[in-house]
């Protein structure tokens, strides 16, 4: 017991004599920090606002987004239909709203996949080296050789098409970038002072990566999810697209404009506002990314 | 040099071996048993699975069938497409070109686009213009691709009429998927030559250039430029990896023949074989295609030979 203790206290000191670095950063403070960026407080609000209006899409989506209606069939944008109407007579605004709780889902969920994982083996190849390091560093470059999007197509392709296959198809393409930057990160942490210092002071390998190391992996690691988010979305909407997400007559922003595809050419509509709605969501998160990095970890390259 | 590459080769062998592995893989980890997924929709007996299973040689260890699997593969045999019924190989082989011809030339637009934007942004550090450029670059990369090349086939071909919606065949076909598919990546690419290129213009050999009374022009193209390209060059390999991912979309949209439209359909046609072999083809590609970019970039920077 008073050895446990002896252990904490010394930790403690240690992580005071390594000042800034490895204090934790607090929400309040990160959020105060992002302000100073003007790029990360626009993109912010702006995600705010999407985050916002998706989220309450059962209360402000005027519509029902599955219910058609045979008599407004590709109606163009109007005051009663703001976005106009699909083939079906289906709002396209109600649409988008509801649509957009998915594609976001799909973003979040696949990197949070995406951050787990590749951290986890980022950690452990970065901090216990030898054959762990070249075992996962390996297997990482397999998963790189393939490019993004056809590993999630072979994934799909293996797994069936669903929404928590396409999350973890999704999530499984961007394991790599979380591995090396997590791993990299390591590799210079842990011959660090107060790192020896703690392993010296006798913190289990455990606690030293968990309170000493990760908290300074955080600040790339947040830009990276950021900008991760982004991607995702982007990619899952891109398989929705081509037929292999989320299938219809689920409202999601890639299928909704692939279903606008036929129509291009007399309803335009159909097919701009969700892929407007796509652009607009990738521009908010890259530019709180964007500005994340600029004020948080300006030295890294991702 | 040479050696350089000799290690890059040896490099490959571990890769090119996972590879296979997942690619072998992806047939067993399919959900059902894969004798009926090679039956297809036909109704099959009991004994005619046994048969088949037999024939395929399913029933043999694991390893033995991912032995027989490398052997074919070095033999050029990919298999037999379960729809299509013809040599895997023979289709990859006939969309290939078009392939590399959509992504080459997007490559080219992202290249061309990429340099100019970022090199005027960073000479005009701190500029509206730098501002503006910057701005457009983000908007570039938040562009889905599929979006894109729909706003082009709209306004280009149905308003303006300027270039053909779909199909394939000459010059005027290839403008709206390349250049959708490039411009994304010229975003990333002027982000990228213009951070490169701001942190070259510090550089003291820049200032002894400028001093010396060389022309503003010399001192950029000759002496600024040429080192701002080497981190630009690594990405490109990288940057080819999401042009080929984005061939799928553009030949989807642009209803063009090429590898990433035969994975789809494969896909959708539970075309297994074939999308086996498209996806091993696509990346032993990219590999190949990295590889020649690495090496580009040693022989362009001589530090990364030696270190």
């Amino acid at each position: 017991m008073s050895s446990d203790k002896t252990t904490i206290a010394s930790e403690r000191t240690v992580a005071q004599g390594a000042g800034d670095a490895t204090a934790r950063r607090r929400p309040a403070t990160l959020v105060r920090r992002a302000g100073r960026s003007r790029s990360a407080l626009v993109g912010g609000l702006f995600l705010l606002a999407i985050g916002l209006a998706v989220l309450l899409a059962p209360l402000i989506s005027p519509y029902s987004p599955v219910t058609t209606n045979q008599r407004a069939p590709l109606a163009a944008p109007t005051a009663a239909h703001l976005m106009g109407t699909d083939r079906f007579g289906r709002d396209i605004f109600s649409r988008v709203l509801w649509g957009g709780r998915l594609s976001l889902l799909v973003g979040v969920v696949s990197v949070a996949i995406a951050a787990t994982a590749g951290v986890t083996l980022g950690l452990l190849a970065g901090y216990h080296g030898r054959v762990t390091d070249t075992a996962i560093m390996r297997f990482v470059d397999v998963l790189l050789s393939f490019p993004s999007i056809l590993l999630a197509l072979a994934i799909i392709a293996t797994l069936g098409s669903s929404l928590t296959n396409l999350m973890i198809a999704v999530g499984i393409s961007a394991i790599p970038n979380y591995v090396r930057v997590t791993r990299g990160m390591v590799l210079s942490l842990k011959e660090r002072e107060f790192v020896l210092a703690a392993r010296v002071a006798g913190c289990p390998t455990y606690r030293i990566v968990t309170r000493h190391v990760l908290p300074n992996v955080a600040s790339p690691l947040i830009v990276l999810t950021t900008l991760g988010t982004a991607g995702a979305i982007i990619t899952g909407s891109t398989l929705s697209f081509l037929g292999l997400g989320i299938q219809p007559p689920t409202p999601e922003w890639g299928n909704m404009l692939a279903d606008g595809r036929e129509f291009l050419a007399n309803a335009w509509w159909v097919a701009f506002f969700p892929g407007l709605a796509i652009m607009l969501s990738v521009f908010a998160i890259n530019l709180l990314g964007d500005g994340l990095h600029d004020v948080l970890d300006p030295h890294i390259r991702l | 040099m040479s050696r350089y590459i000799a290690q890059r080769l040896v490099h490959l062998v571990p890769i090119l071996i996972g590879i296979s592995i997942i690619t072998f893989l992806m047939l067993h980890l399919l959900p059902g048993d894969p004798v009926l997924i090679f039956a297809g929709d036909k109704p099959i007996t009991a004994q005619h699975a046994a048969e088949l299973r037999h024939q395929l040689g399913l029933d043999r260890p694991i390893w033995v069938q991912y032995a027989s699997y490398v052997t074919k593969l070095a033999h050029g045999d990919l298999g037999v497409g379960l729809h299509s019924d013809r040599p895997v190989l023979d289709s990859i082989l006939e969309a290939a070109p078009a392939t590399a011809a959509l992504t080459l030339t997007a490559l080219a637009v992202a290249v061309v686009l990429g340099l100019g934007l970022g090199i005027i942004a960073a000479l005009a550090h701190g500029t509206w213009l730098d501002t503006a450029t910057m701005t457009l670059a983000i908007l570039g990369v938040s562009m889905p691709v599929f979006y894109l090349s729909l706003l082009m086939i709209i306004f280009l071909s149905f308003d303006l009429g300027w270039f053909p919606a779909t199909g394939q065949g000459g010059l005027a076909h290839l403008v709206m998927p390349a250049t959708a598919l490039g411009l994304v990546s010229s975003a990333v690419l002027a982000r990228l030559v213009r951070s490169s290129m701001l942190g070259v213009l510090r550089q003291d050999y820049v200032l002894t250039a400028t001093s010396k009374g060389l022309t503003r022009r010399v001192v950029v193209l000759r002496h600024a430029l040429k080192n701002a390209l080497i981190p630009v060059v690594t990405v490109l390999g990288l940057q080819l990896g999401s042009l080929l991912g984005g061939a799928v979309v553009t030949e989807t949209i642009f209803s063009r023949a090429g590898l990433g439209r035969l994975a789809v359909d494969a896909i959708l046609n539970r075309d297994y074989s074939l999308v086996q072999g498209t996806v091993l083809f696509s990346a032993i590609a990219y590999v190949i295609a990295n590889l020649v970019v690495d090496v580009t970039y040693a022989a362009i920077d001589p530090r990364i030979r030696y270190e």
